[in-house]
């Protein structure tokens, strides 16, 4: 199938088959259950593994054996399904294990309801579960891009033996758009020898585990991950840019949004004001590269625009580091705002003081 | 001269942490045995749980996994898919499995995962200080049952094996216990059909086996024995509760 139409929720699986994952473990939840009718289709016809999991707690430990074991390994969830894996991620990082989680973001806190959101946002980059950690953390903004980032992101989980997080909305898992499946994906993924596959004739035994009861122990074992976060900082830092050579006023948003984002800057430039975008495709790391650009460029005034409260406008903030302003506008519990709204926001962006955090 | 002792080839040479009296020791060399007699140690990948057994990883001589609290079945399943020609079993103690990991253990079971588990139950969280355990009996004193429990405040003891036989996917759950040369015998032989089981893919299997806790129980090691005798076993009596050949699956 070359190119085809599909929903965002089947290219998670779609992509994922295409980077070689063989094995699923998931729990239904409202909006991404797509990602599992699809793989619980697929797998089989792949010769892979689709398992529907009594929980999502149990759901991200079975993805933890299965990474432990060697596969490529997904899971998916949505908002309230995703809290309930944090402790999960938490032993996967802390065990230095590969694993893919989905996350198509719905309108929280609390049970919420399941209409596109970005509320998600500092579970996902900040850590989520207990200990110091990162996950990496990828936004795709079309169905298109979600096939291509699935493939991103096995390969740097298995790269740097870390969890990625895909994070999504409500509206990228709902939509329908043409993708181009070109090629057969891959065929085959790095050999693990730190897995459990038995011993089999290996002289030494191999052991999955996260515990360091030593402190000494467990501080080298933090340092060596943070060893490794510095480099996927230097290394990985993804976004994608629009208008920003001579941009005065730079808009910020990620995933679906930007695609809102990017019409209002055509409609700001339609009205003299020169409007760019920096879309971070990947939130952990956080792409600081992209704002020491336009800064040199002509940037002279930042606007956040999210599906929350204002969360990346944090580590936006962090990047420019007060040497421009940066206002922020948003519309969280599920609300999508207009390019108008938007427009008018930006028509009250200043050039002198940030504009707080109000929505 | 012929070697009539040995340890197994499935326990490493590092010395056990366990208190003095504890049966943990007991019980892992059980398991070592099997694996040993039944060849499969280099296809096994062990799971191990958090509590008093969280080293295990460091005692069972093959590949091992440390699971979160009470997701070892979940772990073990995930391992089971990836490689279904392996032999994988989880290791669990009471406030792993009968606590937090109820989901987990109960849904291993009805998938008829084709895992095995050994659940040890010596009714009292053992690591954390003698707190009150699923499986601590009424009356007995912990250190959050000062006063002992009390059903009206703390509800009655999980029987675990009696309630994993009622779940089809279950085809062997025995409980046994380890108080006596003679039950230790009757242990190992309960394990080796659980594995056994396991390696002819017939479905879930478990083996609880009743463990004594001087330390958090408060007495000596023989007195543990006593106590494990006396008071656990009439609660939670031994035997098979399911098995592929007599069980509640061919009652129908």
């Amino acid at each position: 199938m070359p190119r085809t139409l599909m929903k965002g929720n089947e290219a998670f699986g779609e992509g994922a088959i295409r980077a070689g994952c063989r094995h699923f473990f998931g729990y239904p939840i409202t909006p991404q259950s797509e990602v599992p009718h699809y793989l619980a289709k697929r797998l089989p016809e792949c010769g892979g593994v689709f398992l529907q999991a009594e929980s999502e707690t149990a759901s991200i430990n079975m993805a933890y054996g299965a990474a432990a074991a060697g596969a490529r390994v997904l899971t998916s969830s949505s908002s309230p399904g995703i809290s309930l894996m944090q402790e999960g991620l938490s032993y996967l990082v802390g065990s230095e294990l590969p694993c893919v989680v989905v996350n198509v973001m719905r309108g929280g806190p609390g049970l919420g309801n399941i209409a596109p959101a970005q509320a998600d946002y500092y579970q996902a980059v900040k850590g989520g579960g207990h200990g110091d950690y990162r996950v990496m953390v990828l936004a795709p903004a079309s169905v298109q891009e979600i096939i291509e980032l699935m493939e991103t992101a096995f390969e740097l989980a298995d790269q740097y033996r870390n969890p990625v997080m895909v994070l999504g909305d409500g509206i990228l898992g709902q939509m329908m758009e043409p993708v181009d499946l070109d090629g057969e994906g891959i065929s085959s993924i790095p050999s693990k020898p730190w897995a459990v596959t038995g011993t089999q004739g290996r002289t030494t035994r191999n052991i999955v585990n996260s515990m360091c009861i030593v402190p000494e122990e467990n501080e080298a074992a933090n340092l060596r991950l943070a060893n490794k976060y510095n480099k996927i900082r230097q290394n990985e830092q993804r976004w994608e840019e629009y208008l920003v050579n001579d941009a005065e006023v730079i808009l910020v948003a990620f995933g679906t949004l930007a695609r809102v984002v990017k019409a209002v800057a055509d409609r700001a430039r339609d009205e003299g004001i020169r409007a760019g975008v920096i879309r971070p495709v990947t939130l952990w790391p956080f792409p600081d590269q992209a704002f020491e650009k336009v800064i040199k460029f002509a940037a002279k005034r930042f606007l956040v625009v999210e599906l929350n409260l204002g969360q990346m406008l944090e580590d936006v903030r962090l990047a420019v580091n007060g040497r421009r302003p940066v206002h922020f506008y948003g519309r969280p519990g599920g609300v999508v705002p207009t390019v108008r709204e938007v427009m008018e926001r930006l028509k009250q962006t200043s050039e002198v003081t940030d504009g707080g955090d109000r929505i | 001269m012929a070697t009539v002792f040995e340890r197994p080839r499935a326990l490493t040479d590092k010395p056990f942490h366990y208190c003095p009296g504890c049966t943990h020791g007991i019980i892992h060399r059980l398991v070592a045995e099997v694996v040993d007699e039944l060849g499969v140690r280099e296809q096994t990948v062990g799971v191990g749980p958090v509590g008093c057994s969280v080293f295990v990883y460091e005692y069972f001589n093959c590949d091992m996994v440390q699971a979160a609290h009470g997701r070892a079945p979940a772990v073990a399943t995930g391992i089971k898919r990836v490689h279904p020609d392996r032999f994988v079993f989880t290791y669990q103690g009471d406030g792993d499995l009968a606590a937090i990991g109820t989901a987990e253990i109960v849904h291993a079971a009805a998938r008829g995962e084709l895992i095995s588990t050994i659940f040890v139950n010596n009714a009292i969280f053992g690591m954390t200080g003698g707190q009150m355990a699923p499986t601590t009996l009424i009356g007995q004193k912990t250190t959050t049952t000062p006063f002992g429990r009390d059903v009206r405040a703390n509800g009655f003891p999980l029987r675990v094996a009696e309630m994993l036989s009622t779940v089809e996917g279950a085809v062997y759950v025995a409980r046994v216990s380890v108080h006596s040369p003679v039950h230790v015998a009757r242990a190992r032989k309960a394990i080796r059909k659980a594995f056994e089981i396991q390696l002819q893919g017939l479905g879930f299997s478990l083996v609880e086996v009743l463990s004594t806790c001087p330390t958090n129980w408060g007495m000596t090691p023989v007195e543990a024995l006593k106590w494990l005798e006396t008071k656990m076993i009439p609660y939670y009596p031994l035997g098979e509760f399911c098995t592929p050949g007599t069980g509640r699956q061919d009652n129908d």
